[in-house]
Order: structure tokens, then sequence, then C-alpha cells
């Protein structure tokens, strides 16, 4: 046994380079995001992420279709009141399109947000077993919306079919409007997470604001009913822009959502990013806490 | 230096009871309700609290806990570290910090080559899913690459012998199948180093035995280095050769195992419980019969403490899965210093006149006056109906000799002699042999 033992001691040594080397000591203060490392783990972001959308989708006697019946049925909601009734205006596109084009999106966001926010507390026996960047978690939490989101998509493609919509050429950024979208709901899911981790009831006012942010996103209504300096501070809300730009990139609205969309961007970076330091530095409380 | 796998030094862990507050007398969960209605009245301390960064509370005395203090100590490549010490001393926590799950308050660690650790078997599994897809997210977890995982599939599913039920949902698993197949997982692991924590702890005999083996080959053979918990004390003895004592979060002792384990074993004597009866809740896989309860019997009735001459009995009552003709006990009584005293069954032993078939029993096993030095002893007992299906229990019961002085001089054998004085009688004769 010495003599094997040996013999590896030895080969490690000629190759000494390639031995990672881990440091283990007490972190301080604000730490490193380390996106080399969730780089390296990408394999288990998917195999979580995987795991996640199998999972939903073998639980549910309704399965994918269950995408589908929520946005839909806010939509004939929404139709009803907001557009028949009370006669909001849509921008010169058939109201129950103009309010599907944007819970789409939204529909991503609100899943990704009540996801993420109990999604560490409830992988708790993953965070006091192993070791993997934490990020993965709500990472993974939100990703798994985006199939969800591809079925809904499905959904308004056969609406506009229906409205005889054809998509505009600008529907290219549709993907940049997708990640705007994403970065917005990983931004604000990061915060939620790490700190639902501390504060428990956290995960309760999630359904509480996701409806207070349903209302305040110009999903039943245009954000051209307010003009210029106030439209472009209301796109400090990161889904203004999602939605603006989904609405402007598929449907051709003539809304220039310019600073609107600058706004939208600007705020959901800085929240992604202050999220990303937060959770980080809260990181290392996880183990013990959860 | 670059021999040296492992380096620890003056490693310490701090843990606030803190996640949970006290109310009025009793504690709850920090709500953002309270901290919110705590910063109003506070800004300051609580935006800090907010932001991870306690400050100094006016109760924090009793609220924390020092698991760790002052580890320090070198494992170098290809050694085998058996991590020892009674429940609470600190063990779990050093692993985890090894692992990275949890971060040091003090001190410093450094490892060289990759670390996989197996805290807890099985982790990440989902009922839902099938065992193939459990073994690639399962792999995932501790680390492996998806063409790692692929490439050792077929020895985990041989492994784990569930050829037949790869593809059905792991919620249909026997509790057996479940964990070998996690443990087949993290057996391929493929790192220079290895963290294991005590998994040999579940499963059936037949299940231990397997991982002992699985360990022994993947320690000795592939020259890794391994840091072992485990209360096993002979699982810990035939796979170390190092072992590191914890006592109440710091190193007792660092050194060749059987040192350790000797330390260890002496390490006071009230660390067992005085229970003269063992009860079973949970009938073992692959079993039909098996020992439902055991206790030690002193003079007939139930008792640990015992004097030189006293009777030593067992009474070991066990049940069957459908009926059992005569079973097979055995038992072995083990001395504090790790010898086998003494090792007896009735395999060897002409069967009874009469022999009729039960579904539960009772076997009493009448020792005599055991003549056994002074000391703490083991019991460990087998039963079975044939070779292939044994339930093993292992250093289970406890008892105690105390010292006496039977001869009267008030003088006794050291304890390092053997367990066992047989009474001898020493007559001296005269030079004619009379």
């Amino acid at each position: 046994m010495t003599t094997e033992s040996t013999n590896i001691a030895i080969a490690n040594q000629a190759d000494d380079s390639l031995i990672p080397i881990t440091i283990i000591q007490p972190s301080r203060g604000w730490i490193a995001l380390k996106l080399g490392e969730l780089w390296e783990y990408r394999e288990l972001l998917y195999f979580l992420t995987w795991r996640e959308v199998k999972v939903r989708y073998k639980q549910t006697a309704l399965g994918a279709a269950w995408a589908i019946i929520q946005p839909l049925f806010t939509m004939l909601v929404f139709s009803l009141f907001f557009g028949r009734l009370a006669k909001v205006p849509s921008d010169g596109i058939p109201y129950p399109l103009f309010t599907l084009a944007g819970l789409i999106p939204w529909t991503f966001f609100a899943n990704g947000l009540t996801q993420s926010s109990n999604s560490l507390v409830s992988s708790a026996n993953l965070i006091s077993k192993v070791y993997f960047p934490r990020l993965t978690i709500p990472l993974s939490a939100v990703l798994s919306g985006a199939v969800d989101f591809a079925i809904s998509f499905v959904l308004l493609v056969g609406m506009m079919a229906f409205y005889h919509q054809a998509p505009s050429l600008r529907c290219v950024f549709l993907p940049l409007f997708f990640l705007l979208g994403f970065v917005s709901a990983l931004g604000v899911g990061l915060w939620l997470s790490a700190l639902n981790v501390e504060y428990r009831d956290v995960r309760y006012t999630v359904p509480f604001l996701t409806q207070f942010w349903l209302f305040a996103t110009p999903i039943a209504y245009p954000s051209s009913m307010l003009h210029g300096i106030w439209r472009t501070i209301y796109g400090l809300n990161p889904m203004v822009g999602v939605v603006e730009g989904f609405r402007w990139a598929l449907l051709g609205t003539n809304t220039a959502p310019g600073p609107v969309i600058a706004a939208s961007s600007l705020a959901s970076v800085m929240i992604l990013i202050g999220g990303a330091f937060y959770f980080r530095r809260m990181e290392k409380t996880f183990a013990d806490v959860v | 230096m670059s021999d040296i796998a492992i380096r620890v030094q003056n490693l310490g862990k701090q843990y606030h009871i803190g996640a949970l507050q006290n109310n009025g007398g009793h504690y709850t969960y920090k709500s953002l309700r309270d901290s919110i209605a705590n910063a109003a009245s506070a800004p300051f301390r609580a935006a800090r609290a907010l932001v991870g960064q306690s400050g100094p509370r006016p109760s924090s005395q009793d609220n924390t806990i020092w698991a760790l203090k002052d580890v320090s100590f070198d494992v170098k490549h290809g050694e085998i570290v058996g991590v020892i010490g009674r429940n609470g001393a600190g063990k779990s926590t050093l692993l985890k910090i090894l692992s990275r799950i949890t971060e040091p308050t003090t001190g410093r660690v450094e490892i060289r080559g990759r670390v996989g650790s197996l805290l807890e078997v099985g982790t990440g599994f989902h009922p839902e899913l099938s065992g193939r897809d459990n073994v690639y997210l399962n792999g995932a977890i501790l680390g492996m690459k998806r063409a790692e995982i692929a490439r050792n599939f077929d020895a985990i599913v041989a492994f784990a012998e569930v050829e037949r039920f790869i593809d059905t949902p792991v919620k249909h698993y026997s509790t057996g199948m479940y964990l070998r197949l996690a443990f087949a997982v993290a057996a391929h692991l493929e790192t220079e180093v290895l963290i294991v924590d005590e998994v040999l702890a579940v499963g059936d005999f037949q299940f231990q035995s397997k991982c002992l083996k699985k360990m022994q080959d993947v320690s000795t053979n592939q020259g890794r280095t391994v840091i072992f918990v485990s209360h096993n004390m002979a699982a810990i003895r035939s796979l170390c050769n190092i072992g590191l004592l914890l006592d109440k979060g710091t190193t007792a002792l660092y050194g060749q195992i059987q040192s350790v384990s000797d330390a260890y074993m002496s390490l006071g004597e009230t660390h067992f419980d005085d229970e003269p009866l063992v009860i079973f809740p949970k009938a073992p896989d692959r079993c039909d019969v098996w020992i439902e309860s055991a206790s030690v019997l002193c003079n007939g009735t139930p008792g640990t403490r015992f004097e030189f001459g006293d009777r030593l009995g067992f009474k070991v009552n066990f049940k069957a899965r459908g009926t059992i003709r005569r079973p097979i006990v055995g038992y072995l009584i083990r001395s504090s210093q790790g010898e086998d005293a003494v090792n007896a069954n009735n395999y060897f032993l002409p069967s009874p006149d009469y022999e009729y078939p039960v579904t539960e029993g009772t076997i009493v096993c009448d020792l005599g006056e055991l003549p056994l030095m002074a000391g703490n002893y083991l019991v460990s007992f087998w039963l079975c109906r044939n070779p292939e299906e044994l339930h093993h229990v292992e250093d289970i019961l406890h008892f105690t000799v105390e010292e006496k002085d039977i001869w009267g001089t008030g003088k006794l054998p050291p304890r390092s002699l053997s367990a066992l004085w047989w009474p001898t009688g020493f007559t001296f004769l005269d030079r004619e042999g009379v």
C-alpha cells in the first residue's frame, strides 16, 4: 500500500499545475461572484433545471396545459373587464392580443419569482450535504420557467394567427427582451431567495408582490398613457421594458420605447448585480441557517 | 510540502443559536416583519444584521457554541484517516468545513486535489425520477461530469445490482435497493480526496459489508486520501491507518489508528448508557428472521453491572416472517481494548429433542459464572436461519464488570493482560513431585 501511494504522489508532483488547490478560510465582507466556478458547474445547472421541469410535468394532471391555462384565463378576464367594459386603449392592436403579449413574458417573470424565492429552503437537503455554487439553485428555478414560456409562446402565435396579425420584422429582437425578462426575474429572485433563508416569512410576501407588480406593469393597459419623463421613470420597473419591448418587437406597436427600455435595462441589471453580491455575501450562512 | 494532501491549521467553528429568537420564552424563526420593526427603533444595528454582519448582541454569550476550536493536523497523500469521537465532538462539523458546505470561523485549510464528499447517501434523489435519471442527477450533484457518469454507468448499476429496475421510478425501490444505488454512485467518484461521513450507519449487514469492501478497495488499492467518520470501530480499524480523535471540538489525539482507537474506547466509561435492554423497531431487508430485542442478564435479571463471579446471561427475542424451526444464534463479547473475549453460538450443538416451527420466540443464553476481569464490555449478536440471511447487530449492549478485591490481596491483574481470567489452581509440588 505504501508503494502505491508513493507512486500516486509522484505522478501528482509531475504535473503539479494540474492539481487544484482549495483554500478554505473565513471570508469577510463582500465576496467575489466567482462566475467561473458557476460555469464549471454548468452541467449541474442543467440537471437541476431538467429535474425541476421533469418533476413538474410528471406530477400535474394537466401537464403542459397549465402553462397555457394561466395566461389564457387571465387574458379572458382582462379582455372582458378592461378591454370591453372599461374600454382601455390598446395601442391599435386588438385588446386580447395586446394583453396576452404582455402576459406571456409576465407569467415567466412571476413564476420565476415564486419558484426562486423558496428554492433555497426547499433544497435544504442539498445545501447542507453537498458543495456547489449556491447561485445554481435560484438560477435553475428561474430557468425551469423557460419551458413553460416556450409552450405559452405557442399560444401567443396561435392568437396572432387568429387575429391575422403578422409578426413584425422586429421580432428578431424578441430574444433580447426575453433575456431582459430573465435578468429581471433572476435579479429579484436572488434577493428573495437569500432573504427567505434568514427570514422565513419572505415567501409569503411573494404572492402579494407579484399581484401588485402585475398591476404596476402595463399588461392590461398601455404605458403610452403616460408621457415624457413620467414614462421613462415608469420604465424603472424592469417589467415595463420587457412587456412593451415584447409588444414592440412582435406586434409592431408604434410606441417608441427607447428611453423606457433603457431605464428598464438599467434597473434590472442593477437589481441583478446587487442581488448577486448580496446572495454571495449571505451564502456562507445558508448551510447553517437553512 | 507537496506530499501533504490536506493541511488544517487552527480551525474553529462557532455557531450562533441566532436563527431562532427568544420571543418571551419560546423560539421562533426570524421574521422580516420583526426585523423591520426593530430597524425602525434601532436603524444601524438592524441594518448591519440584515447584511450579515452581526454586531455585539446583548445576550450573545449564551447563544454561541464552539463546535470546533483550534483543530490542526496534516494528512499526507494516500493516508486514510479515521475521525472518531463521541456524538457532538465536532466530527460532522469538521467534515462539513472540509467539504466547503459551511465556512470556518477561524483557521485555514489547504487541500491539494479535487474533493468528493459523501455526507449522505442519495442526496438529491427524487422519488418520481427513474433510477437512471437519479444516477445522472446524483452524480452531477456530487460533482461528476456527465461523461464521467456515462463511462461508469454500467459499473454503478452492476454494483447496486438493480439492472432490472434501473428505469422504474425510485419511489418503487425497496430501501435496500435505494441505498445500494445511492452508494454505488458515490463509490465511483474519481476525486483524489474523499470525505465520507457515517454513511455506513444505514442499511443492513450485507449492505454495510459491501460498502466496507468497496471503501477498502477505493482507499488501499487506488491510493486516494480518505477521511472517514464512523462509529463502527471495527470498520475504522480495518480501513484506516491514521486516526484523529476529537473531544468536545478539539483534537485529543492524532496518530496511528490503533492508539487513537484505544484512547477513544477508554475515553470515560460513562459515555455508554446503562440500559440492559435494546430494541430494534425495524426489521432489516432481505432477512426473514431477525432480532427484535436483546438484553443482558445479571444473575437472571436485566442488569449491566457485574461483579467477578456473577452469572452472565443474554435474552434474545426474535421474530420471523413465516415459520422457523431452529434459529441459529450467536454472540460476541468484546472488551473495551477491542479484543474479542468470548465468541459462541449454537450452530455446532446438537438439535434439541423437540423442534416445532414458530414465528417468534425468545432464546436465553446462560453463560454461567464468566470469569471476566474488571472493565467495560460490548456485546454483539447475530441470528440467522441459513448463512445467507443474517441479522447482525454489532456492539449494541454494554455491561461493566466492577473492580473487586476477589482474592483479598489488594492486587488485581492489569486490564491489558486479558479480559478473561481463567480460574486456575496453582499448586507447588516439592522436589519429589508429591
